[in-house]
């Protein structure tokens, strides 16, 4: 069996090429530059069949806007995403409605996320009727359904957002997410909003339904803790670009890129106390970003080729690690975590 | 205590001008406008004449009750064409932005830099008088608050989780105002209906006053105390009663709007919750 | 050497008035922070962990108010003081740095003015004194460039600048105390990494000793020499931070730890299902009766849901309020 070059292999669910979202800032009556924010920049993501594929980054490193690319909200300025073997980018784009039906999304802010003035039943029916479903029964069915589902009872479904806890909202979120039986989820941070004691529920149920019902997630978060109990594999992005990208084992236990350790170390764990600080400054100002590999200025690891050359294009081992990093080689095989 | 008070004095006084309005010819004495008789012309107010007559020997009593319909008629009906207006331009002008947003913006600012009565006055002068020019005058030159805050509450509401879940859900933009946006935004509205309901009843009187809007006979209270005018001194019950009415109704919807903020202004109820 | 402790709460109870009721939204809060000493308080929303705080500063507001109870500084009643000499400690003694350093900080004043009023308000300089030790005050906090930065307005600064900024307001008049009401929650890893590192380093370097107020066990046990777990408005277990997490003795602390997913843990263990915590954290108006984590507990027993648990003294001066702690 030989697909054809370029078209995308059958377990691939959603391919990411090239994508890249500019956007115009400043400018306007005093004449000021008009300059190009490159909140992506041109970056590559598959995600499988059943794959949950974490997405890390500081705020600002551009993973949400590619979340709301893929979903339709946030035209590119190139690429092309690919969904399902649907192409979603350029004329040929899906409808709103059948774009729904492929991808969905869970919000970080439980408050936020729910329609104070409708009760959970109508939040959950509305887009059945709106996708073509009319029987009532039918409705009824797969609204209670759904509850069970996420482990809420069909007969909370007449209550208001308001009175329902943090965690019961984010259930309600998750349901909305999955009435229309889409094939991948995108999980924006969504347990960081919750209390503690709440997050393994929520992580928990989001493990099982992807199981039961055969989901795939894009998982976005910057608690790396998260990301490495759901991910199967990891994208690292700083300042518009994948820097770093494999195996959740690879990512975790041989991280290749500074940043990527950086990351790893600033994460307190209750049990071990170490310095948690290994980089210095902020992220830069990504309108105008440094000289060189992008990185560089924070970078300890840094030398001369770092300063003046940018950032190499992601070199991808055998075994599917990527990494984009002058020195990555000379850094590789040092342990990523501090020993106890 | 504040907030309960302004409510329902409010409330009430608005309930009674409503109930007036709606009864009116039940509760007035005699006609309006036919039953004038000379031989009772300028009686003070009396047993018989509970607020007086006027130079025509007309009951200044059941003019005011009459009275009532039309100013409420006018000020419920410009409100509402009004917060339609509002709403539609505001609402599309923040969830569309782009020209759209520009052309309203432009527009709003248009009608804020000139006085509505101004305005009104304008329309008022190339309709003639009458009812239904009032109300397209009145209808028509209010709406630019309404139209603000229904503006910017959209911008505030468009970021939230909900409203971008419908659309990954599917929702077309018509209904993504009318299901997600609107209902969040009644509040500041019907507060702001509300206020802008006892304005429209003060410039009916206004233009009445003026005699281009209701024209007499018929009794509107903007016209009641336009032909009060030279008698002000001899008869003052002519304006007294119909300058009450405009003061309560005003007063009335003013209150409303004040209690109707405390309770519908989100911060108010979140921190009942 | 055997002077009174820098705080010292004892049996701390604050109330909150809804309508024509009272309900104790803290009570039994008791613990001392020593001169120099870095302690931490961890706990959920509504815990009552930030309110504790706030009564410890003195700016408890209506309709939250003390119920019962004495917090000392030195020795000292803080209560019983007259107003002036309260802001007088609150300024000078006590600092605090909050959440979102955006609304903490006065937007239409560029933020060295805004350290030099310290040095003016409470150390009598005169404003071209002031003006010099701001520009110190921000080298301290590792601000690139602080002779340019003090003209800055909060706006044009980063998040993380607008932290350092308020830990230099904070330090700025040398206080004994820094009250920390989670001071990095909105900033991203790396960030944080780098302002614990500096409060840490300045607070040892000065003497000054920490209140640290998180949700976040690592980060607390990163910080903190001791740590106090609260839950529902109580402080269930307070040990030293080595062992808190480590040997938890109640069970709210164990589920806790084990509900989290540790960094490490997958590659060491395999993907195991997180232990849940089952339920919801309780509203301050419906504490449950007797200890206020029964509903939530595995171990609960009859008198867990008739009996609040006294506080039991665990070696090496740790104590816990659990009538089954391990």
């Amino acid at each position: 069996m030989h697909e054809p070059a370029g078209r995308p292999r059958d377990d691939v669910i959603l391919s990411v090429e090239d994508l890249a979202v500019h956007f115009p800032v400043g400018g306007g009556l005093l004449g000021g530059g008009r300059r190009l924010l490159r909140a992506v920049d041109g970056i590559d993501l598959e995600l499988k069949r059943g794959e949950c594929l974490g997405l890390v980054g500081e705020s600002g490193c551009g993973k949400s806007t590619v979340a709301l690319s893929i979903l339709g909200l946030q035209m590119p300025t190139r690429g092309r995403i690919v969904l399902d073997g649907q192409v979603v980018t350029g004329q040929q784009s899906l409808d709103r409605k059948a774009l729904a039906r492929i991808v969905q999304i869970v919000f970080q802010d439980p408050y936020a996320s729910l329609n104070p003035r409708q009760t959970v039943r109508r939040t959950l029916e509305a887009p059945l009727r709106l996708h073509g479903v009319t029987t009532q029964s039918e409705i009824e069915e797969r609204v209670a359904t759904m509850l069970r589902h996420v482990g809420l009872r069909p007969e909370q479904a007449d209550r208001y957002p308001h009175e329902f806890s943090g965690g019961q909202r984010q259930r309600i979120g998750i349901a909305r997410a999955l009435i229309l039986n889409p094939k991948i989820v995108i999980c924006d941070e969504p347990v960081s909003a919750l209390d503690v004691s709440i997050r393994a529920q929520i992580i928990n149920l989001l493990l099982e339904l992807k199981e039961t019902l055969g989901l795939s997630y894009i998982m976005i978060s910057h608690d790396l803790g998260v990301v490495e109990h759901m991910s199967d594999r990891v994208a690292v992005m700083y300042l518009g670009r994948i820097v770093e990208t494999g195996h959740w084992r690879e990512i975790f236990e041989r991280p290749a890129h500074p940043y990527t350790r950086t990351l790893i170390a600033a994460i307190p764990d209750p049990l071990r106390r170490v310095p948690l600080a290994t980089t210095k400054g902020e992220l830069p100002n990504p309108l105008s970003p440094p000289d060189g590999c992008a990185f560089s200025p924070r970078c300890r690891y840094a030398e001369n080729v770092c300063h003046r050359e940018p950032m190499p294009p992601l070199e991808t081992r055998p075994d599917g690690h990527a990494v984009r990093c002058w020195r990555a080689n000379e850094i590789a095989g040092q342990p990523a975590l501090p020993s106890n | 205590m504040k907030l309960g008070a302004s409510l329902i004095i409010g409330g009430a006084l608005f309930a009674l001008a409503i109930f007036v309005g709606l009864f009116a010819p039940w509760l007035a004495h005699t006609d309006p406008v036919m039953d004038a008789n000379l031989i009772n012309a300028e009686e003070p107010p009396s047993w018989t004449w509970w607020f007086g007559t006027d130079a025509q020997g007309r009951d200044i009593y059941s003019r005011v009750v009459h009275g009532a319909r039309i100013s409420l008629t006018v000020g419920i009906v410009s409100q509402l064409v009004n917060s339609v207006i509002g709403v539609t331009l505001g609402l599309t002008a923040g969830y569309w932005g782009g020209w759209w947003d520009d052309f309203v913006n432009g527009l709003t600012n248009l009608m804020l830099a000139i006085p509505s009565l101004i305005f009104a006055l304008a329309i008022m002068a190339v309709l003639g008088p009458g009812l239904t020019s009032l109300l397209i005058a009145l209808g028509l030159t209010n709406w630019s608050f309404t139209c603000r805050i229904a503006r910017a509450s959209t911008l505030s509401l468009k970021s939230q989780g909900y409203v971008q879940a419908a659309r990954v859900l599917g929702y077309g933009d018509l209904r993504i105002m009318i299901t997600q946006l609107l209902p969040n935004m009644l509040g500041p509205i019907i507060v702001i209906g509300t206020l802008g309901m006892g304005g429209a009843v003060l410039a009916e009187a206004a233009l009445s006053f003026l005699g281009l809007g209701i024209r007499p006979p018929y009794p509107s209270w903007g016209s009641m105390l336009s032909e009060a005018r030279d008698q002000i001194t001899t008869a003052p019950w002519l304006s007294i009663f119909p300058g009450l009415a405009i003061f309560l109704t005003v007063l009335g919807l003013n209150l409303l709007g004040d209690g109707l903020r405390d309770i519908l202004d989100p911060q108010s109820r979140s921190r009942r919750t | 050497m055997t002077g009174p402790p820098l705080i010292e709460v004892e049996d701390l109870r604050i109330d909150l008035t809804v309508g024509p009721s009272r309900v104790a939204a803290v009570e039994g809060i008791s613990f001392r922070i020593d001169r120099g000493e870095t302690f931490g308080l961890v706990g959920e929303s509504g815990s009552g962990k930030s309110i504790t705080a706030l009564a410890l500063i003195g700016l408890l507001r209506q309709p939250l108010s003390i119920g019962a109870g004495a917090i000392r500084f030195e020795g000292r009643e803080i209560q019983g003081l007259p107003a002036a000499e309260q802001r007088t400690l609150r300024g000078n003694r006590i600092a605090m740095i909050f959440q979102e350093p955006m609304t903490a900080l006065n937007p239409v004043s560029p933020v060295g003015r805004q350290i030099a009023e310290m040095f003016v308000l409470h150390k009598g300089k005169n404003w071209r004194e002031a003006n010099r030790l701001a520009v110190e005050a921000l080298a301290s906090v590792r601000v690139p460039a602080p002779e340019r930065r003090v003209n800055d307005y909060p706006h044009q600064l980063s998040g993380g600048m607008r932290q350092r900024v308020m830990i230099a307001i904070a330090l700025a008049c040398g206080p004994d105390l820094l009250i920390a009401d989670e001071p990095t929650t909105a900033l991203d890893v790396t960030v944080q990494a780098e302002i614990i590192e500096l409060m840490r380093n300045l607070c040892a370097e000065r003497g000054t000793a920490i209140l640290m107020i998180s949700h976040d066990l690592g980060l607390v046990a990163n910080v903190c020499r001791r740590v106090a777990v609260m839950y529902a408005g109580r402080i269930v277990e307070e040990r030293g931070s080595a062992d808190i997490f480590r040997a938890c003795a109640h069970p709210y602390t164990q589920g806790l730890v084990d509900s989290l997913p540790r960094l490490g843990s997958r590659a060491a263990l395999g993907r195991t299902r997180l232990r849940e915590i089952a339920g919801v954290v309780p509203a301050i108006t419906n504490f449950p009766e007797g200890c206020r984590f029964n509903p939530r507990c595995a171990r609960a027993t009859d008198i867990c849901r008739t009996t609040a648990p006294e506080t039991t003294l665990l070696g090496a001066g740790g104590l816990v309020r659990c009538h089954h702690h391990a």
